[in-house]
């Protein structure tokens, strides 16, 4: 047992472990475009990268630094204005610059801005730092209606980004843009790993669980977190380049409490105790706001009602309930959990669409035009002024529920019985712990200062 | 003068709106040591509530009935809800709340839409109370101020003179002996909770009229309610009347009197450049008060947060 937490813990050298999910990833990256070849398709893949990059530079802050920023928006949409500043420099022959490079410069703009704001604003932790965030986001998005010059008042600033071929690209295809957009994405996600295996990033999480400790041994938490908020804002800048160089406009929109407020929801969802957490969050994230908004008015809804959620059952998001998997796997218990999960899962989905069904034909039947009464809902057409459809979504909705309601002790059970570990001797020795050590269940733990008032 | 005092009451209302609603988040915040980020959307559930009642029973049943339900519903969040959060820490805990807005507003539009109501001031209080020197000032602002003033008495009397007000101080510094005395401390912060967003409530019923009942209005309150707590130190009551009079005068009067940046800046000699579309500083000489009115409070929370962190009252370091 302490053997394998050595090797974890193991700073110089590569094994393949480590690189593997890395490999994988950019093999993916490269691929992706030739499975989804559609201009839509694109168009969400990049979004996707963008929202990945910023979901892990706030995971800088509020998984590994616990700082809850509730105006995080700001440092990549700055970053964003900025570089579509530059971008109309350039095209107007002021200054050269390949366009490849223009993530660097709204990185360093975002780096910039962190460092003023951080000065004072990381002096705390917990609640009085996420509230000179909110009062600096609001102010900055206030300003953004203000300074025209800047931001361009309520139309935004936009630019072009075909202005100059770069080794023969021209960037005028989204696919261009792609991989672009991967190469940056890659680039940083890497980075920002290998920053949270600093010393400085290692520290981050000591200051984040315990600050006065990491004091005592020496270490000033106000700088530790001052470094965390820095390089957080690099990255969002990055981010906001990114953003620039893909939709070719920037406004208000970028900078304000919403945007803020979706990358936390963003990142909590895929889960601030894992690094790859923010990843999953962002695609999932970003698969529903497209698939569900196309099909549905009432994707926010369900969204905040997902978010809720999670946050009450599932406060490690995502990437927490697949890690929870990791130990019965590491048994060899894991066939245990699939017809218990078979049992639960199957009725409760169902369930849970027959109440969206219900849901959406409250709304029909509230928000309809007069004599509207047609709806179609899972590839049926009914009218939802009659009580048949009614009576069939409560029952799905009920016998749904009801079975898995009725299968949850079982699941329990067979969950209890994968997480315990065999007794037969020596299985037990050759398991190496899960995940290190140092990032299981920070989400318990990451009280910040406030914590001890 | 005159405009000195029109707007002097104007920001006494709007203080004193805040204030109802600041009172409440900082009970709160002295029990559970977090900020609660849904309540200004149970301002919001108060005023659709007292809509939705006024429709059938009319205006003063509604205000009747309306803080009672929202308190009961806020009881309900901490029962079910946050005390099962609070095993996770803090942060957690905040985007719970901060998760809870999200929803009650997606809520709210679902069932009203996005629409303004049309929920009126009832016809009673709908005359001039007095005028000072033309501006007329209506009833209903006279109503709002006395509202706010008794609740804000009461809730002092309940909280230092009555038994109940002793047991919830204590509960709130000492939760753990306070059990050990053998009072259910759950209990009372379940109590607290539903008080406070039945407060809240209350001010939703009477800004509803006169602020407008849409789903953004918790959006647009919320941020200057944690504002107002923050300024006046969080989990302090005095400083939270204070801060709310403050933030209600400042921005009454930078929505008055037109003070603009050109006339400030002339004044400490800088000289105007004749052509301004073509300075990049254009922004600034043409900022006037009134456009940087709701962004004050920020400005001002942000420079208390850096010089003094634990606000104009507020006691211990937050």
């Amino acid at each position: 047992m302490t053997d394998g937490a050595q090797t974890n813990r193991s700073y110089g050298g590569l094994s393949v472990g480590a690189v593997l999910p890395w490999v994988i990833g950019a093999i993916l990256l490269l691929i992706l475009p030739m499975i989804f070849q559609e201009r839509s398709a694109l168009t969400i893949m990049n979004q996707m990268s963008i929202t990945i990059i910023f979901a892990l530079a706030y995971n800088m802050l509020l998984g590994q630094g616990g700082m809850l920023s509730f105006g995080h928006a700001v440092y990549m949409g700055l970053g964003g204005f900025f570089c579509m500043h530059i971008l109309n420099w350039v095209e107007d022959g002021h200054i050269f610059l390949p366009l490849p490079f223009l993530p660097v410069l709204g990185g360093l703009f975002g780096l910039g801005f962190a460092t003023i704001i951080g000065a004072f604003s990381t002096r705390n932790a917990g609640t009085v730092f996420a509230m000179i965030s909110l009062g600096i986001g609001e102010l900055v998005a206030a300003c953004s209606v203000i300074v025209v010059a800047f931001f361009g008042g309520e139309e935004g600033i936009s630019g072009d980004r075909t202005y100059a071929t770069f080794m023969g690209v021209e960037f005028l295809k989204q696919i261009e843009v792609y991989y672009l957009t991967a190469f940056w994405l890659m680039l940083s996600a890497v980075l920002m790993y290998l920053f949270s295996r600093t010393p400085v990033g290692r520290m981050a999480n000591a200051v984040r669980d315990n600050p006065e400790r990491a004091e005592f041994l020496g270490y000033s938490a106000r700088w530790v977190r001052f470094y965390s908020f820095c390089a957080s804002g690099f990255f969002c800048g990055v981010a906001g380049a990114l953003f620039a160089i893909n939709f070719e406009i920037l406004t208000e929109e970028n900078l304000n409490a919403t945007t803020s407020g979706t990358i936390l929801l963003v990142t909590f969802l895929g889960g601030v105790g894992f690094f790859f957490g923010p990843i999953i969050g962002a695609v999932v994230f970003t698969l529903l706001q497209t698939v569900l908004s196309l099909s549905t008015e009432l994707w926010t809804l369900y969204a905040g009602a997902l978010f809720v959620l999670t946050v009450m059952f599932f406060p490690g998001g995502l990437s927490g309930l697949i890690m929870m998997h990791v130990i019965p796997l590491r048994f060899g218990k894991f066939n245990l959990l699939v017809m218990p999960y078979i049992k639960t899962l199957i009725p409760g989905i169902l369930g849970v669409f027959g109440l969206s069904a219900l849901v959406e034909s409250l709304f029909h039947l509230r928000h309809s035009a007069v004599g509207d009464h047609e709806m179609t809902l899972f590839w049926t057409t009914f009218d939802s002024h009659t009580v048949l459809p009614w009576v069939v979504m409560i029952a799905v909705t009920g016998v749904g529920f009801y079975f898995a309601r009725a299968n949850w002790p079982e699941m329990r059970a067979a969950w209890d019985e994968a997480n315990t570990a065999p007794t037969v001797g020596n299985v037990l020795s050759e398991t190496k712990p899960a995940v290190d050590p140092d990032t299981v269940n920070p989400v318990a733990e990451m009280q910040g200062e406030e914590g001890k008032s | 003068m005159d405009l000195i005092l029109v707007n002097l009451i104007d920001g006494l209302v709007t203080g004193l709106l805040l204030f109802m609603l600041s009172a409440g988040l900082t009970l709160i915040f002295s029990m559970m040591g977090v900020l609660n980020f849904a309540h200004a959307s149970f301002y919001m559930l108060g005023a659709y509530f007292a809509f939705q009642i006024s429709i059938y029973l009319g205006f003063w049943v509604a205000l009747l009935i309306a803080p009672p339900l929202v308190g009961l519903m806020g009881a309900g969040v901490e029962r079910y809800g946050l005390r099962r959060v609070h095993q996770y820490g803090h942060v957690p805990e905040l985007i719970f709340t901060f998760g809870l807005a999200l929803l009650i507003e997606e809520v709210v539009k679902f069932f009203c839409g996005n629409d303004l109501q049309p929920y009126t001031q009832p016809e009673i209080l709908n005359f001039t109370a007095f005028a000072i020197a033309g501006n007329s000032i209506p009833a209903y602002k006279v109503f709002m101020i006395f509202c706010s003033i008794g609740i804000f008495l009461v809730l002092l009397y309940v909280l230092t003179k009555t038994r109940v007000g002793m047991i919830i101080q204590a509960a709130l510094s000492y939760p753990r002996t306070v059990e050990a005395l053998g009072h259910n401390v759950p209990l009372i912060f379940m109590g607290v909770f539903g008080v406070g967003t039945a407060l809240a409530g209350v001010a939703g019923v009477i800004a509803g009229p006169v602020l407008g009942t849409f789903p953004g209005m918790a959006f647009v309150l919320g941020s200057i309610v944690f504002v107002t707590i923050v300024i006046g130190g969080l989990g302090s009551l005095w400083g939270a009347l204070v801060a709310s009079l403050l933030i209600g005068w400042i921005t009454t009067f930078a929505k008055t009197y037109n003070v603009g940046a050109a006339d400030v800046l002339t004044a400490i000699g800088f000289e105007k450049p004749v052509d301004l579309s073509e300075s990049a500083l254009r922004d600034l000489w043409t900022l006037t008060s009134p456009q940087i009115a709701d962004i004050l409070p920020y400005l001002l929370m942000v420079l208390i947060l850096v010089f003094r962190p634990y606000g104009l009252f507020g006691k211990r370091d937050a």
